[in-house]
């Protein structure tokens, strides 16, 4: 067992896919010799060679294509978008093709792509370094999204992606890459795509995040645990599909549900979060479902004072729950 | 050859009268196409070699392996529909017996998987040849440049297929791109480019095959244009007259290659009266057979619907 870094756990996970299976094959912009703008697919292409490990022209819509056709002919692609930003190219790729192709064939064809993306913001990279992707992707039958919060997790999750007969969209939020550690232990495991998991028990509220608002929410349970408010929150590490089941009997116990998301309010993926519990915990309820998630406006500004505006930190949280605890 | 081009214009017919005679509810197909169509398949692999069609690959389709019934049964949107079950409108073929991948409707998006498939071909060794088509107004998309960027960078073993019959539904080829060619945009990916008249069927046989034994020998991609003629309206719901002249349209018919193959073959004496009359009744046998199994296959039940959104084992 050994303590790394998320953005480690994310290139173990690479060599140990890669050397484990021959299938396996890394395509995107600079993931070759510089192994990654972040570093992921560090030491990839020494090791398996350029044929595996394919620094691709800078064309987002065919970082996916290409990768859509190699899974169809028995290859196990893991494309890297260099920023979330810059996936809105292969948009029509992921969505009209990878996520349709086993319904569209009636279960003939799969489509077994991982999308890899960075995304998130709140650390200096404005409008277009900054983006939340989930909404437009959770929103598509046929694509699994999974947004990891520990190193544990990225590497086991981006295993269980890597080995799923179908798409997955793999968001990393790169605020954690550097700072967030954990224990990782050395054998090969994965983490199974859909299930959440409760990181803190609680009594008086149930708060859901993931990745990197999953940090900052555990951070804000901790610093309001001194005046005695109990929260229990859950990372809600899969996207699609969603475990409604652990959302449900967390609100029944805490009877207050606050949903936090880094993304722009209006349509965000906790919007969908609210309405289950809505729709199926109605009478557990004694407060109003609350989201906590960013302004609604076209992106992060740059400005330290607007980015701070922008951002949902620990303490936002923390004024959240209080006042949802009080309600 | 010639049973190709006349089978797969007996059945794009019958799709048509199908259609007006309110048995099926859209029909989108290649009359003019086949041709080069038949042609372009015949030097690959119908097991080993992929093909990646678009909606106007009727005759690509049956040369590879596809029968009539297949097609109809997509028509009529059965339950037994072997592209999709009946989920896809009419012309998205596919069929991964014979290598023919699920296409969908958004237009070029099938070019860079055919670069991937062709990808793993030369990755896995397995020698297999990838053919991809689509139309002229198809490589105006991003998508279409991207793949050929890609397909020439990595020496892929692919057949770019490109079907000009000058009209994107109703957009002329002069509105469409200010060169005279399609072929002529190979050269700046860095790979050869050729134009065959899509009505001489041997011509688009000897350029393909040309192309495919390049691609078997690691070479690469080529892109290879047919100059086709479109004989009919893009769709079922679309009136070619309102903006063809009626002298277009009778330009274009002399060019229709089940003509043009039809008197070569008769010219060179390999197409006497009586084969051509064997050949015309087997292949109206075959599209009424067709036609009458597709029509009694059942229609896909409501609660198979939720089916096959993710991996549901083997």
């Amino acid at each position: 067992m050994a303590e790394i870094r998320y953005i480690d756990a994310i290139n173990q996970a690479h060599h140990e896919e890669m050397a484990r299976d021959a299938r396996v094959l890394v395509l995107g912009e600079d993931v070759g010799r510089k192994g990654g703008v972040f570093g992921a697919t560090m030491g990839l292409v020494e090791k398996f060679g350029e044929d595996r490990v394919i620094d691709t022209p800078l064309a987002e819509s065919s970082i996916a294509g290409v990768a859509i056709g190699m899974a169809a002919n028995g290859l196990l692609p893991i494309a890297e978008f260099q920023f979330a930003d810059f996936i809105h190219p292969a948009f029509n790729q992921i969505v009209s093709e990878a996520a349709r192709m086993r319904y569209r064939s009636n279960g003939l064809y799969g489509c077994p792509v991982v999308f890899r993306a960075p995304y998130g913001g709140s650390h200096g990279t404005a409008l277009y370094h900054s983006q939340s992707i989930e909404a437009f992707y959770a929103h598509v039958p046929g694509l699994k999204v999974v947004a990891p919060s520990t190193p544990y997790d990225a590497k086991g999750m981006l295993k269980a992606a890597i080995r799923d007969p179908d798409p997955v969209m793999f968001l990393e939020h790169k605020r954690m890459y550097r700072i967030v550690r954990g224990e990782v232990p050395d054998g090969d495991y994965t983490v199974p795509i859909g299930p959440a998991v409760v990181r803190r028990q609680g009594r008086d509220l149930s708060l859901f995040a993931y990745g990197w608002m999953l940090n900052e929410s555990l951070a804000a349970a901790e610093s309001v645990a001194a005046e005695g408010i109990d929260v229990e929150v859950t990372d809600v590490r899969t996207l699609a599909p969603l475990d409604t089941d652990t959302i449900l009997t967390s609100v029944a116990k805490t009877n207050r549900a606050l949903i936090v998301y880094e993304d722009n309010l209006f349509l965000g993926y906790g919007a969908e979060i609210a309405a289950r519990i809505a729709e199926a915990a109605f009478f557990d309820l004694d407060a109003p479902v609350t989201r906590l998630a960013g302004p609604d406006v076209p992106g992060i500004p740059f400005a330290k004072p607007l980015e701070e505006w922008f951002s949902i930190t620990k303490d936002k949280i923390a004024t959240a729950i209080r006042k949802l605890a009080a309600y | 050859m010639y049973y190709y081009v006349a089978l797969a214009r007996a059945l794009d017919e019958r799709m048509w009268v199908l259609q007006r005679a309110g048995k099926a509810m859209f029909v989108i197909s290649g009359a003019g196409h086949e041709g080069c169509q038949v042609a372009a398949m015949w030097p690959m692999d119908k097991k080993l070699d992929w093909f990646v069609p678009y909606y106007r690959s009727v005759a690509a389709c049956l040369v590879k392996g596809m029968t009539a019934t297949d097609m109809l049964l997509g028509l009529f949107a059965r339950a037994t529909d072997p592209s999709s079950g009946g989920r896809q409108m009419p012309g998205h073929y596919g069929h991964p017996r014979f290598k023919i991948l699920s296409t969908s409707s958004p237009v070029g998006t099938q070019y860079p998987h055919a670069v991937g498939i062709a990808y793993a071909s030369r990755l896995r060794r397995t020698g297999e040849v990838t053919m991809v088509s689509i139309g002229e107004g198809g490589t105006s998309q991003g998508d279409w440049h991207e793949a050929l960027n890609f397909a020439a960078i990595h020496k892929c073993p692919v057949l770019l297929i490109v079907e000009n019959n000058e009209l994107a539904i109703s957009v002329p080829l002069r509105k469409q791109m200010a060169v005279s060619s399609v072929a002529v945009r190979a050269a700046g990916y860095g790979m050869p480019g050729v134009t065959a008249d899509g009505s001489d069927v041997l011509e688009c046989f000897r350029v393909t095959r040309e192309a495919y034994d390049r691609a078997k020998r690691g070479e690469g991609p080529t892109l290879i244009e047919f100059a086709v003629p479109r004989l009919g309206s893009h769709s079922s719901d679309d009136q070619q007259e309102r903006y063809r002249s009626r002298e277009e349209l009778e330009q274009v018919r002399k060019r229709d290659p089940l003509l043009t193959f039809r008197a070569y073959l008769e010219r060179v004496g390999l197409l006497t009266q009586g084969t051509l009359q064997d050949m015309t009744d087997r292949v109206r046998r075959e599209i009424d057979l067709s036609t009458d199994e597709a029509d009694r296959a059942p229609l896909p039940q409501p609660d198979t619907a939720t089916r096959h959104v993710f991996y549901e084992g083997e």
